[in-house]
């Protein structure tokens, strides 16, 4: 896996094996804050009575986005872990609908990181879920919003 | 045998179930699900680990799995919220869960999940989550 190993975040984002399975795409990415989507499938359904796509492709989604959030937010890739993550569904995504989730990295520590996002389906301003998250960073890299 | 009915109903129809390749093991009404190791579900290859939203689909779904057990009638239910903490790397290899219904109320059930691998003394895995119940014409 030495392709993985090598390649920049941005690309590293797609590679992910499970992120490829679920068709996950990087929209855009700047420091601390990312964007991805998902695509609506079949396969991905979770109520087959409306045809909405499964909570569990959201919380895939939203967890992956964080650790792009995090990523971006450092200098240097490093090895993070989630240690929670805590999502509400506002509301059922539209059927036959893919969705797109947002994540912030507010503040870095020099071992965690925290995380906001958001997720939606047709418009930035009509949520289906958010989110909250911590992360632990396996880093000596410099801390984001600290005072140094 | 309607409870395994329910439950044979909920693992057949979600295609998000297949997707994953999740299927469930029933000892009487305890029930344990298994989250067969598979390649689509690494997140990290350098490691291996398989992706922490994968684990939360599962525990989320196991979640789902036990209330149609016991809410057989029902349509899935409506996930309100979820707080996953993960405890340890998940490694390539299969991953279990067993889930605890807290509550199970007219309209919402509290469920706690647990996963582990080689040894459940050790957890890779846990969930709170609101399910919220639904009747057929919901």
């Amino acid at each position: 896996m030495s392709d993985f190993d090598s390649a920049p975040l941005h690309l590293k984002m797609n590679l992910s094996p499970h992120a490829a399975a679920l068709g996950m795409n990087l929209v855009s990415i700047e420091k601390g804050r990312g964007i991805m989507s998902v695509p609506w499938r079949e396969e991905f359904v979770g109520d087959p009575e409306s045809g909405v796509i499964a909570s569990g492709v959201v919380t895939a989604l939203i967890d992956h986005t964080c650790g792009l959030a995090i990523n971006s937010a450092m200098d240097e890739m490093v090895p993070i872990a989630t240690l929670d993550l805590r999502i509400d569904y506002l509301r059922p995504a539209a059927p036959r609908t893919g969705l797109t989730a947002e994540a912030h990295a507010y503040r870095l520590t020099r071992t965690v990181g925290f995380v906001r996002a958001e997720a939606w389906d047709v418009e930035r301003g009509d949520l289906v879920a958010t989110a909250q998250a911590a992360f632990m960073l396996n880093t000596r890299a410099q801390p984001l919003g600290a005072k140094s | 045998m309607s409870e395994i009915h329910g439950l044979d109903t909920f693992l057949q129809r979600v295609p998000y179930v297949r997707f994953l390749g999740m299927r469930v093991e029933l000892a009487g009404d305890e029930m344990t699900t298994v989250l067969p190791f598979s390649q689509h579900l690494i997140g990290n290859p350098m490691l291996p680990a398989i992706h922490g939203g994968a684990i939360g689909a599962f525990l989320e779904l196991t979640a789902l799995a036990q209330l149609s057990l016991v809410e057989p009638a029902r349509r899935v239910p409506k996930t309100i919220d979820i707080t996953i903490e993960y405890l340890r790397s998940a490694g390539p290899r299969d991953v279990y869960a067993r889930a605890i219904l807290r509550k199970v109320g007219r309209r919402v059930a509290n469920v706690q999940v647990e996963a582990w691998q080689e040894s459940r003394a050790k957890p890779v895995a846990g969930m709170t989550g609101h399910f919220l119940l639904r009747n057929d014409e919901a």
